[in-house]
């Protein structure tokens, strides 16, 4: 049973205990995002202090890959800046494109923490799509808000 | 207290099969491969796209390699032979709907079909030619569509409505996935230009009742548009007994090749109707000024058509008539019937949909409690079984029952009870992997 590699613990317990759920105030920005090939949706707030990540709230309804991927991504952009949480996404759009390579979730372990439990559905092209919703809404998100902050 | 399921006993509700299965699957080659693993591919998407029988894959293939050219062009031996296998085939494929020859467009699938329908009445409105203007949509009319469609016959129409200012109207649904015809005589009126409407839902399997909005479209003078992508493949469809104006239908749902889908439309309203895509095939003078148009069919043809895929369509339509459509039609029903039965004794299964077979075609979408559809499918697909998850081309149809997506089993002719019994352990399996078996809640 391949299941196993796509479904680690990790992704499940994120998906059965999300972190973060919910909508909040204050929020500089709100994004909505759709995958229109299933009809996964997430609806995303961004709050900034500065130019850090004050919050990060949500609600969506989708897949356990896509549900629990926005709770992982929520422990990891917490507290960080801007750039650097873009970074991490990018970091995660590059285990996405891993195609299962071992060596590349290696070297993004400490950088992805418990997201990095997501490299079992790179081998999975259809279902890239759902664990990156959400980081294409807090990309979106986050430019928004650093945008009219900045302005 | 925990409690095992009551399941009926093995074969208890399996009324023999009408198609054999056996033989069918051996004329499918892809049915012999083994997906994830070594396991048997269990194919319960036909109403995605159809596997193809072996007969048709020798007749492009026979195309290509002894009688490839452009058809209706060129006076050499090639081009007079492929002439003959693409007008056979629609002969064959207008005996099987039984329409006339010159009645039958090909289109590329049942999107190009309703598309081409949908911008012959919107060009209408300023053709050149006053014969070409009998059925213009503008200001004030309106098109009829039912909350039921596909998107392939929800969106051309949105579209036509925003082009010309017309309005679109739709019949909504009841609770039991049927089409809700109380307010039928109201929104189809003096205004309609148009309704469009399905004849067999692709999620949620019902069969409309076509008659009843056939004849309200009638009397208020309207045209009628049919979309058979689900229906024709699966049941007898004849055109006259239909009683509408259009019958739309793709090629790649019953065992044909993809690129391949059929425009019926009456002879007299096609003939009135300006072409939607233009250019070769489909003139009659061409000068610099201006061109005039071939009569129907060419005259929606544009450019050198599909050739090969008509001819294997030429083939899946033999196939079919050899098996007997009124045969697929009952083997797809005792599968639905049982298929229906075991799927809705799985505690947290819920079916989306007419729950019995009366006037219910071969789909069958279904939730799972504390299960995304996606997961379901993935489960289901580590198991080697291919089903459609998602919400099927038809938004508004899962948003009316409440529910994010569904997960849709399809049968076709070499569709058996083994692969419905798959789909039910698969389902089991599921439940188990994500740890939501209710059985106790039920007990």
């Amino acid at each position: 049973m391949q299941l196993q590699s796509m479904y680690q613990d990790i992704i499940l317990d994120h998906y059965r205990n999300p972190h973060g759920r919910g909508l909040r105030e204050p929020f500089e920005a709100e994004v909505h995002h759709v995958n229109p090939t299933c009809g996964d949706e997430v609806t995303l707030r961004v709050h900034l202090d500065g130019d850090t990540i004050a919050d990060v709230s949500y609600e969506g309804m989708g897949c356990s890959i896509s549900q629990a991927s926005v709770s992982a991504m929520y422990d990891l952009v917490i507290g960080r800046s801007v750039p650097e949480a873009l970074e991490t996404g990018e970091h995660f759009m590059t285990l996405m494109q891993s195609k299962g390579d071992p060596a590349v979730a290696e070297k993004l372990e400490d950088e992805l923490e418990d997201a990095v439990a997501f490299a079992g559905v790179s081998k999975y092209p259809a279902r890239i799509k759902c664990a990156l919703m959400s980081w294409m809404a807090l990309k979106d998100a986050s430019a928004r808000a650093w945008g009219g902050q900045g302005a | 207290m925990t409690q095992t399921v009551s399941r009926p006993a093995a074969g208890a509700r399996k009324q023999p099969l009408p198609l054999d299965v056996e033989a069918i699957r051996a004329d499918f080659p892809i049915l012999s491969r083994t997906v994830r693993d070594g396991k048997r591919l269990v194919y319960l998407d036909s109403g995605a796209t159809s596997q193809k029988p072996r007969s048709v894959l020798d007749a492009e293939r026979d195309f290509y390699e002894n009688h490839n050219a452009a058809p209706h062009r060129g006076a050499h031996q090639l081009a007079e032979e492929a002439t003959g296998l693409y007008e056979a085939a629609r002969a064959k494929i207008a005996e099987f709907i039984g329409a006339a020859v010159e009645e039958v467009v090909f289109t590329r699938n049942t999107t190009d079909a309703v598309n081409t329908v949908a911008y012959a009445l919107s060009n209408a409105a300023t053709a050149k030619e006053p014969s070409f203007r009998r059925y213009a949509v503008g200001q004030g009319d309106e098109i009829v569509v039912t909350e039921m469609e596909h998107h392939a016959n929800l969106v051309p129409w949105q579209q036509l409505c925003e082009r010309t200012g017309a309005t679109l109207r739709w019949l909504g649904l009841t609770d039991d996935g049927r089409l809700d015809l109380s307010d039928l005589a109201t929104v189809v009126n003096e205004r309609t230009k148009l309704v469009a409407v399905t004849q067999q839902s692709n999620i949620l399997g019902t069969i409309n009742p076509l008659e009843p909005i056939v004849a309200r479209a009638r009397e208020v003078g309207a045209l009628v548009l049919v979309d058979g992508a689900q229906s024709v493949p699966h049941q007898p469809v004849d055109v006259t007994a239909l009683g509408a104006d259009f019958l739309v239908f793709s090629g790649h749902k019953m065992l044909g090749p993809t690129g391949v889908g059929v425009l019926w439309g009456r002879y007299e309203v096609l003939d009135a109707l300006p072409p939607f895509l233009t250019g070769g095939s489909m003139i009659e003078v061409v000068r610099m000024e201006g061109s005039t148009f071939m009569p129907p069919p060419q005259r929606f043809e544009a450019g050198v058509p599909m050739t090969a895929q008509v001819v294997g369509l030429g083939a899946a339509v033999d196939y079919l008539q050899a098996l007997g459509m009124d045969t697929v039609l009952a083997h797809e029903e005792a599968l639905t019937a049982y298929a229906l039965e075991q799927l809705q004794a799985i505690p947290g299964v819920t079916v989306i949909g007419p729950p019995d077979t009366v006037a219910r075609g071969g789909a069958v979408s279904f939730t799972v409690e504390g299960i995304h559809p996606h997961d379901v499918g993935q489960v289901l697909d580590d198991l080697g079984i291919a089903v459609r998850v998602g919400h099927h081309c038809a938004w508004p149809v899962v948003r009316r029952y409440g529910v994010p997506a569904t997960t849709r089993a399809t049968f076709y002719v070499h569709t058996g009870y083994d692969d419905v019994d798959a789909l039910v352990e698969g389902v089991r399996a599921a439940q188990r992997f994500f740890g939501v078996t209710p059985e106790e809640a039920t007990a």
